[in-house]
């Protein structure tokens, strides 16, 4: 029987579960954009950055929505806890803010603009992904150690905004694997060889230093039994990064003889370190929003505010779905050159 | 060191927050009727055949994919700046404001921003049908986008259908919520807003490129498809706008009396055309009104009463309001003049004079400082209040310090200038590059 009192328990539940989902549909498709930005500094040719381009163009402005729904459901699902998270994440959301309004503009002005600026507008691309990426990661950082002051502790955030931008550049050159031909398909590999390694390196630094630097988050995962019964996700983990690291060299050799068969298997596995650290990050958490300090029952909004919500979202949500994998379907295959005809 | 007035996180956070929104208004306010435009310009092309409807869209649909990303981009910006700049407001009054903007981006942004990605890119990989349709949802997408955001201003500033309860507010009708009483007529008043922004936007670029000698059928179908929009919706804006402030004076007098320059409740109020409110001696200075038009315009009534300024404790900064509202009412009266002279002298000619072209050219951008202006009348006109009664707007402010506030204003208003700058720059260049394509073409 639903009296008020659970609806008082759950519908925070239930919303703290809709921003996971929504900031995990972020952090892969808007991931793999970001990353295909970041990576785009590293071709030289013109007409291929326009190919790399290309591959994320009908996209990349509906992979955005999800931090829109995501840091919306914080706004509105948990008002007091999103003035308290974005308050202290004050100068690296206004960088990524800066970052993503670069990039979002320069992918438009870039093909606009007169031949001598397009240079320019890449630059700006890339430069806004890369700031971007590193902001969310510096943001997630801040965020692990419940804003903790001093030197250590945004040493940690930075750490955590280079993996971050390592993530993403995998997640790229993942997806430029699936979505491209010839040369480009080519260093696509070799860049996500490069950015594999950073990322490895980053998730074991991130994972040691998490723990190190959050009593709170030491204690739940080298305690008995949990210890045993989280085994599982480090271990998946490893086995994931091998999985890509194997691999690559062979989806290399067979890209040479013209056969890309597996092309998408570095994107799926990246999706699954993703999934795993997503369930790190969340285990490590919930049920707060801001570690030690304000719970979801804490920060939520009324239960009438989130029933209505979760009304909309019931009716809605199930629809966005079901165009967003129209809208995939329609542009499914290899990347062709955008045009308006 | 900086004074400290310059570091007061309250009054920082209040420009900064004013600097976003004027950024991010002047985009929405093209896309919302641009996507009407362009599904115009479709099934013009569907039910005629004819090829310039469609060299027109596909020219126009460039521009509004440009807009789109910056109206996406800055408007991200906006969402996050509740939280950063704003605590207050979510805290006291999220129940109501959380529910309607998380309606606006379940319904409306991703359904534009997924099938944006159709209309522009999609043409050859769907059918011609198809893409119709992609162009009907993301118009009707754009609109209900504003249909939310309107809703919650409103709400803002006419509030109804609420509780309060240990200082937060809480629903108790949200068919009271969403139709409050000035709903109506503000959202009415931005839509007409944004038409005529479009229109003078089209027909300005269409004049340029008419005068630079791209004198083809797509290029004049558009031009007069913004001089007729833009004739037929000026006298429906001015009628609009009326009722409009018909209600203001009745929900937010404080506000009226500010627009109109009136310190003392006064029977047969002048309508101000000229005067520097002045509000150490409480008085205009340099007045110059026409006699009774004000209590005429308002009541109806040549002799009606207007409450001043004075009958109120507590009111918004005059000068700042009054003359808002002579640039948006003056920008309207030069719409009303070009737009009517443009569609007699075309009607004669059968196309523009190098001097109407160039009248349209100066007024390309019209609509945005109207918009702009009557954004600003009515936000800064609400003032000291967040939400008119309910919330003040410095209880609102967080208690971030000034100076990173001041560092990321000057950030954010750097790169709004250079932004704002590409492009008006890029719009002229597309309109110059597409007379050559068309000159290759031939």
């Amino acid at each position: 029987m639903l009296n008020t009192i659970d609806l008082a328990y759950w519908l925070p539940v239930i919303f703290a579960a809709l921003m996971v989902i929504s900031m995990f549909a972020y952090v892969i498709l808007d991931g793999y954009d970001l990353g295909v930005g970041i990576l785009l500094e590293f071709e030289k040719d013109t007409q291929e950055k326009d190919k790399m381009i290309a591959s994320i163009g009908p996209f990349w402005d509906a992979n955005e929505t999800w931090l829109v729904l995501g840091v919306g459901l914080l706004l509105v699902a948990f008002p007091l806890a999103h003035g308290v998270i974005l308050g202290a994440l004050y100068l690296p959301v206004a960088l990524m803010l800066l970052g993503l309004i670069l990039r979002g503009v320069a992918f438009d002005f870039r093909v606009k603009a007169k031949a001598h600026h397009q240079a320019m507008w890449n630059t700006l691309f890339f430069a806004g992904s890369l700031l971007a990426a590193v902001s969310q990661g510096v943001m997630l950082g801040r965020y692990i150690t419940g804003f903790a002051p001093g030197w250590g502790a945004w040493g940690f955030a930075l750490l955590v905004g280079a993996s971050l931008a390592a993530a993403y550049a995998l997640l790229g050159a993942g997806w430029l694997m699936m979505k491209s031909t010839g040369p480009l398909q080519q260093r696509a590999v070799r860049w996500a060889q490069g950015s594999l390694w950073l990322a490895a390196l980053a998730t074991i630094l991130v994972s040691i230093a998490t723990p190190w630097i959050s009593p709170r988050v030491f204690a739940l995962w080298f305690s008995m039994p949990n210890i045993v019964l989280l085994a599982p996700v480090p271990i998946f983990t490893a086995a994931l990064f091998a999985v890509i690291a194997y691999a690559l060299p062979k989806l290399a050799a067979r890209q040479q003889q013209g056969n890309d068969n597996f092309c998408w298997l570095p994107f799926a596995a990246t999706v699954g370190i993703v999934v795993l650290a997503f369930f790190g990050l969340v285990y490590s958490i919930f049920p707060h929003l801001v570690i030690d300090q304000l719970t979801i029952w804490q920060a939520a909004s009324s239960p009438e505010a989130l029933l209505i919500m979760l009304f909309g979202a019931a009716l809605v949500l199930p629809t966005i779905i079901g165009y967003t994998i129209y809208s995939y379907r329609v542009f499914w295959g290899k990347a062709s050159e955008l045009s308006y005809q | 060191m900086l004074p400290d007035a310059l570091l007061d996180p309250v009054i920082l956070a209040r420009i900064q927050f004013a600097a976003n929104i004027t950024f991010h208004i002047l985009f929405p306010t093209i896309s919302i009727a641009m996507g009407w435009v362009l599904l115009f310009f479709k099934l013009r092309f569907n039910s005629t055949g004819d090829a310039k409807w469609m060299e027109a869209y596909g020219f126009w649909v460039k521009i509004f994919a440009l807009t789109f990303a910056l109206g996406v981009v800055s408007g991200i910006t906006m969402s996050f700046q509740f939280g950063t700049n704003w605590p207050g407001f979510m805290n006291t009054v999220g129940n109501i404001a959380g529910p309607l903007l998380a309606y606006e981006v379940l319904t409306a942004f991703f359904l534009e921003a997924t099938f944006l990605g159709i209309m522009l890119f999609g043409q050859k990989k769907v059918s011609n049908r198809m893409h119709t349709l992609a162009t009907v949802l993301v118009a009707g997408g754009t609109t209900l986008s504003a249909f939310w955001i309107i809703v919650l201003n409103s709400w803002m500033q006419t509030p109804t259908g609420f509780e309060m309860i240990n200082g937060q507010a809480h629903v108790t009708s949200w068919f009271e919520v969403v139709f409050n009483p000035s709903m109506p007529y503000r959202l009415t008043h931005m839509l007409i807003a944004s038409g005529l922004t479009v229109a003078f936007l089209i027909a300005g670029v269409s004049a340029y490129r008419w005068l630079k000698g791209q004198r083809i059928p797509s290029v004049l179908s558009a031009l007069k498809t913004g001089v007729v929009l833009a004739a037929a919706l000026i006298p429906l804006q001015i009628f609009v706008g009326d009722m409009h402030g018909l209600n203001t004076l009745k929900h937010q007098p404080a506000k009226i009396a500010a627009v109109e320059g009136i310190w003392h409740t006064e029977h047969g109020a002048p309508l101000m055309l000229f005067a520097l409110p002045n509000e150490e001696t409480r008085s205009n200075d340099y007045a110059i009104g026409i006699p009774k038009v004000a209590s005429l315009i308002l009541t109806h009534d040549i002799n009606g009463e207007i409450k001043g300024l004075n009958e109120f404790a507590e009111h918004p900064p005059v000068a700042k309001v009054f003359w808002a509202f002579r640039i948006m009412a003056g920008v309207g009266m030069l719409m009303l003049l070009a737009s009517w002279l443009a569609v007699w002298q075309i009607r004669r000619q059968g196309e523009p004079t190098p001097l109407v072209s160039k009248l349209l050219i100066a007024m390309t951008f019209s609509g945005w400082v109207a918009t702009v202006a009557g954004w600003y009348v009515t936000e800064i006109g609400r003032q000291p209040w967040l939400v008119q009664g309910v919330l003040k707007t410095a209880d609102a402010a967080s208690h971030v310090p000034g100076g990173m506030i001041l560092s990321t204003l000057i950030m954010y208003l750097a790169l709004y200038v250079f932004l704002l700058i590409s492009y008006i720059s890029v719009v002229f260049y597309l309109a110059k590059k597409a007379g050559a394509a068309e000159q290759e073409n031939q």
